[in-house]
């Protein structure tokens, strides 16, 4: 069943479009990765696809609130505790189980720690917690793994595995192998945008007079 | 909605969450004035009122750009503009918050800054009445600010410029109320003009603030 329909999408970053004529269907269960050099558009991309950005043309289906978003920042509170962070996320969000979380990124023994107080890589697992609380099927994530280590990221893939197993979908921008073969890989270097092409419809005021 | 409430009520009595800072900004502002024009009770009490909204004001442009600002950095913002609480409710939410951390404690601390200022005690009310309700004007229309601002760096500056103008209705009738009330007369008219304001505020800076924002996060 497909979760997530993008058809002939372009995105625009600065006013300038980075991508276009991006198409993919994402399933239930499946990971779609995306590949291509830094400055391609792959978290312009992404930040389409969670709702953050308005695509410049094309189509982005799938259910309402369906996206879950975590990106380089992990929207922690150093002042509240790492229950109290994912616990009003969850609130947000409708609910999920904060304990359940914390035990599935192995932070229980933190979870009276202060955010501010966690390394660098604890954060990220605490940033990335959040998704199961936020109960959304569809996983947008960009480079998810930064500052983790080997084990946490065997982790972070089994955790994964399990949300693909309970029908979820995710669609990833990493370069490290997560190992899940369930994953199908998008280079998106060929959708690089052309600047000389003529854009039917500018993405803004730069594009129009560039 | 209630949950964001709590989280950043909890988070500015944390620490440096700047909790009180307004108070001590309005408390040292209202302890200056007396050194710059002089004890004189006839020179301080027909400018009290005057100072005191000015103060008031001041104080609450202190910590506008916190509003926003430290969620856009650590990425809380991205996060609830997609979360399922519409963008408007959290901006109203988060001005409420910063009345109650910013607003709630001028309106509690001012008649005793008033004394400081030989302001006569039976203004003590229309000055108590009046920030009461113009306050959450000031909180509002500084989430309006800060939502223009958020995302560029040194913008606390431009906000204050961006958003001072705004208090001028505020600030006009919100003295106008306590001078009245020093000098024994009616306050009912500037009363209704600043709570008229105050509602008008609320009602449309919501919307106009989550557009901003819904522009800067883009």
């Amino acid at each position: 069943m497909t979760l997530l329909r993008v058809q002939d999408l372009a995105v625009a970053r600065g006013g300038l479009r980075v991508l276009e004529g991006v198409s993919f269907d994402l399933d239930r269960g499946r990971a779609l990765i995306l590949r291509g050099p830094n400055g391609l558009g792959k978290t312009t991309l992404l930040r389409c696809v969670a709702g953050l950005q308005a695509p410049v043309a094309g189509r982005i289906a799938m259910p309402e609130d369906a996206a879950a978003y975590a990106a380089h920042a992990d929207g922690l509170k150093p002042a509240l505790t790492a229950t109290e962070n994912l616990a009003f996320w969850a609130r947000v969000f409708g609910g999920g189980d904060v304990e359940g979380a914390l035990a599935a990124m192995e932070l229980t023994a933190l979870a009276h720690r202060a955010a501010g107080s966690l390394s660098a890589g604890q954060k990220r697992r605490l940033g990335l917690a959040r998704l199961l609380v936020t109960r959304r099927p569809l996983w947008v994530l960009d480079e998810p793994t930064v500052s983790l280590d080997a084990a946490s990221v065997a982790r972070f893939a089994s955790v994964l595995a399990d949300h693909l197993g309970q029908g979820g979908a995710a669609l990833i921008a990493t370069h490290i192998d997560l190992g899940l073969p369930q994953a199908r890989v998008l280079d998106l270097t060929p959708f690089r945008a052309r600047p000389g092409a003529p854009a039917t419809r500018p993405a803004g005021f730069n594009e129009a007079f560039a | 909605m209630i949950a964001l409430l709590v989280r950043d009520l909890r988070l500015a009595t944390r620490a440096g969450g700047g909790f009180g800072l307004g108070v001590a900004f309005f408390l040292i502002l209202s302890a200056l004035v007396p050194f710059g024009v002089g004890p004189d009770r006839a020179v301080l009490a027909p400018i009290a009122p005057g100072i005191l909204w000015v103060g008031a004001l001041l104080a609450c442009l202190l910590s506008l750009d916190r509003i926003f600002a430290l969620d856009h950095e650590d990425g809380s913002l991205d996060l609830l503009a997609i979360a399922p609480l519409p963008l408007e409710g959290a901006v109203a939410v988060k001005a409420l918050a910063h009345w109650v951390t910013t607003g709630l404690p001028l309106v509690l601390a001012a008649p005793l800054f008033g004394l400081l200022l030989h302001l006569p005690p039976r203004a003590m009310p229309a000055l108590v009445l009046s920030l009461a309700v113009g306050t959450p004007a000031l909180s509002m229309l500084g989430a309006f600010g800060a939502a223009i601002t958020v995302g560029l760096r040194r913008g606390g500056l431009l906000l204050s410029l961006l958003v001072l103008p705004l208090y001028v209705p505020t600030l006009i009738f919100g003295a106008e109320i306590t001078r009245r009330g020093a000098e024994g007369l009616a306050i009912a008219t500037p009363l209704v003009f600043l709570a008229g304001i105050t509602l008008a505020v609320l009602a449309l800076i919501p919307l106009a603030a989550a557009a901003a924002l819904r522009v800067n996060l883009r």
